[in-house]
């Protein structure tokens, strides 16, 4: 007989029940009904039958049965079952909006560092060059290419396609994105941000607020539409500048307060999205909290229990 | 006369520490720690204790070990001085150190898909905090811990655990002390399929012994493997929970802002 005790850090935690939950779990009949969807298994475990479904992300398949390889949810389309990890790298998509950091410069392309499993890359044919947006690109243009991005450089930027290899190629080719400045990045799971109207955000404090799907968020001073860069034309000065403009005392509360709340929130595993922040954002001025405080355990929960029971009380009628 | 050295098993059938021969040791997981990695974990057997951080699948850092067809795994060993006895500094390119990082490397390349990243890398960095037996056992179940909360496809658990004999009795789970009178081995198998990914034997031990370690050691590992299961189970269910309050909240702001525009 094989004895070992486990302390499991939570004294409510019953070991008992967990395992009758994995009684049931091992259960051959897998029947897919709505309760089940939100499964939890981890690898190893079978989760159907090879024949009747064909395997996703996060299975493989070993004789007659499919067996997940990550902890994490069930999901199924049709015939199609995967898991969902709730930790993992960003899985890049066409068309999502992603912040990243450069990393290096090549012959005619950046790679940047997008929190995916390889760095992206960013073709100096997919970038605004000054002159117009019509431009061709020049030899002169290769040969100052820091001039435009240098290592370490943020910016925001779109994915355009990918590689035979799987990896991402990036474009900047809208007045939208390009070389961040003015802010600051706070990184969080990518699983927390989800796909939203609008990536770009402005809160009534004078914030703006972009949500890259990688789990990446940069957080600056509001630039008016009016003000921003390049809709008159196109300033490469100022689109490539590397000099924050003056932010004043109030604006860097404001933005060390949202960091922190978004960094309270990702704490408790609570999806960013514009909607949330807002109400976070409100209670943190309510309460008249400092900003530092915000990161304090007890003011996290706090800020959790009150979206949460405000929720209630409004009730979704 | 009373010998000075310890017994390993008295007549009554205890061990030095009070455990029966094939009792374990308590054993902790945590995965709190290093929330600048993209897993991690920290595990005790008793005094042992190892933390592990996994970062990846990113890109390559040296561009000539990449392979187009799968990622690399990179494992980096470090023991802290003060984790045992006698104080040594052992320096990056101690063989011992190399040694334990290869070893933990052997054992999960088998385990990782890493067909399904490319010109990847993924980085294990294994710190032992303390020693107390069982260094490897313990690096290997942290491991596997600290890949699954970082989302690292796996086809199965690694779970490990060292066996020896006394005389002709057979133990589990060596405390240091044990480690260094008896032959011992360590054992790292799949619960799922049974099969072992890592058998490492670094004394002599009589082959009827062997085989009685080998099947007990494959029984320990389920019962690890029951341990860890919970434990991963119960974080991402804390996860879930999360991510529920966040969708009923951002529901509710959007029926909001829907009212209010109207």
């Amino acid at each position: 007989m094989i004895i070992s005790s486990v302390d499991r850090r939570r004294p409510d935690a019953d070991v008992r029940t967990g395992e009758d939950v994995y009684m049931e779990e091992e259960d051959d009949a897998f029947e897919m009904t709505a309760e089940s969807a939100m499964k939890i298994t981890s690898p190893g475990e079978s989760i159907t039958s090879s024949r009747a479904f064909m395997r996703g992300h996060g299975t493989y398949v070993d004789g007659d049965e499919v067996i997940a390889s990550v902890t994490g949810v069930i999901e199924r389309v049709n015939k199609l079952v995967t898991v969902r990890a709730l930790r993992t790298r960003y899985n890049p998509e066409v068309g999502d909006l992603v912040i990243g950091r450069i990393t290096e410069v090549q012959p005619r392309r950046w790679k940047v560092d997008a929190n995916a499993r390889q760095d992206a890359v960013l073709m100096l044919s997919s970038v605004n060059l000054p002159g117009g947006v019509q431009r061709r690109k020049l030899e002169s243009d290769e040969l100052q290419m820091r001039n435009f991005f240098e290592e370490g450089d943020l910016l925001v930027a779109e994915v355009q396609a990918f590689f035979a290899d799987g990896a991402m190629s990036l474009h900047t080719r809208s007045l939208k994105y390009g070389k961040l400045r003015n802010g600051q990045l706070v990184s969080v799971p990518p699983v927390l941000i989800r796909r939203l109207k609008s990536h770009f955000c402005s809160l009534p404090s004078g914030v703006d607020l972009i949500l890259g799907l990688n789990g990446y968020i940069w957080i600056s001073k509001h630039v008016r539409d009016d003000e921003r860069e390049g809709e008159e034309g196109f300033d490469a000065e100022a689109v490539y500048s590397n000099r924050n403009d003056d932010i004043d005392d109030a604006t860097r509360n404001a933005i060390a307060r949202v960091s922190n709340i978004i960094r309270a929130l990702a704490s408790r595993s609570v999806p960013i999205t514009d909607a949330i922040v807002l109400e976070a954002y409100e209670w943190a001025i309510e309460q008249d909290a400092d900003v530092k405080d915000l990161l304090l355990e007890d003011v996290a929960d706090a800020l959790i229990a009150a979206i949460t029971t405000k929720e209630e009380l409004t009730g979704p009628w | 006369m009373m010998s000075l050295r310890i017994e390993i098993l008295n007549e009554g059938g205890f061990r030095s520490d009070g455990r029966r021969q094939y009792e374990l040791r308590e054993i902790t997981f945590d995965s709190t720690t290093q929330a600048s990695s993209d897993g991690s974990a920290r595990v005790t057997h008793g005094l042992t204790e190892v933390l592990v951080s996994v970062f990846g699948p990113r890109e390559a850092r040296v561009r000539s070990q990449t392979l187009h067809d799968r990622a690399t795994i990179h494992v980096e060993a470090s023991i802290a001085p003060l984790s045992t006895g006698d104080r040594r500094r052992r320096g990056r390119g101690d063989k011992r150190i190399l040694e334990l990082a290869a070893m933990i490397k052997a054992t999960f390349e088998p385990v990782v898909q890493t067909s399904l990243y490319p010109r990847s890398q993924i980085d294990i960095f294994v710190q032992v905090l303390q020693q107390d037996g069982g260094v490897l056992q313990a690096a290997i179940n942290a491991t596997t811990i600290a890949l699954i909360n970082a989302g690292v496809p796996l086809t199965d658990y690694v779970c490990a655990v060292t066996g020896g004999a006394h005389a002709a009795a057979p133990m589990l789970d060596l405390t240091a002390l044990e480690e260094s009178d008896l032959p011992h081995m360590t054992v790292a198998s799949m619960p799922r399929s049974g099969r072992l990914t890592l058998v490492s034997m670094e004394t002599r031990l009589h082959i009827d012994r062997f085989e009685e370690i080998l099947r007990l050691a494959g029984e320990a590992g389920a019962v690890i493997h029951k341990e860890m299961r919970a434990v991963v189970k119960e974080r991402t269910k804390g996860l879930l929970e999360g991510m529920s309050i966040g969708l009923r909240v951002s529901k509710a702001a959007e029926e909001d802002a829907m009212v209010e525009n109207e």
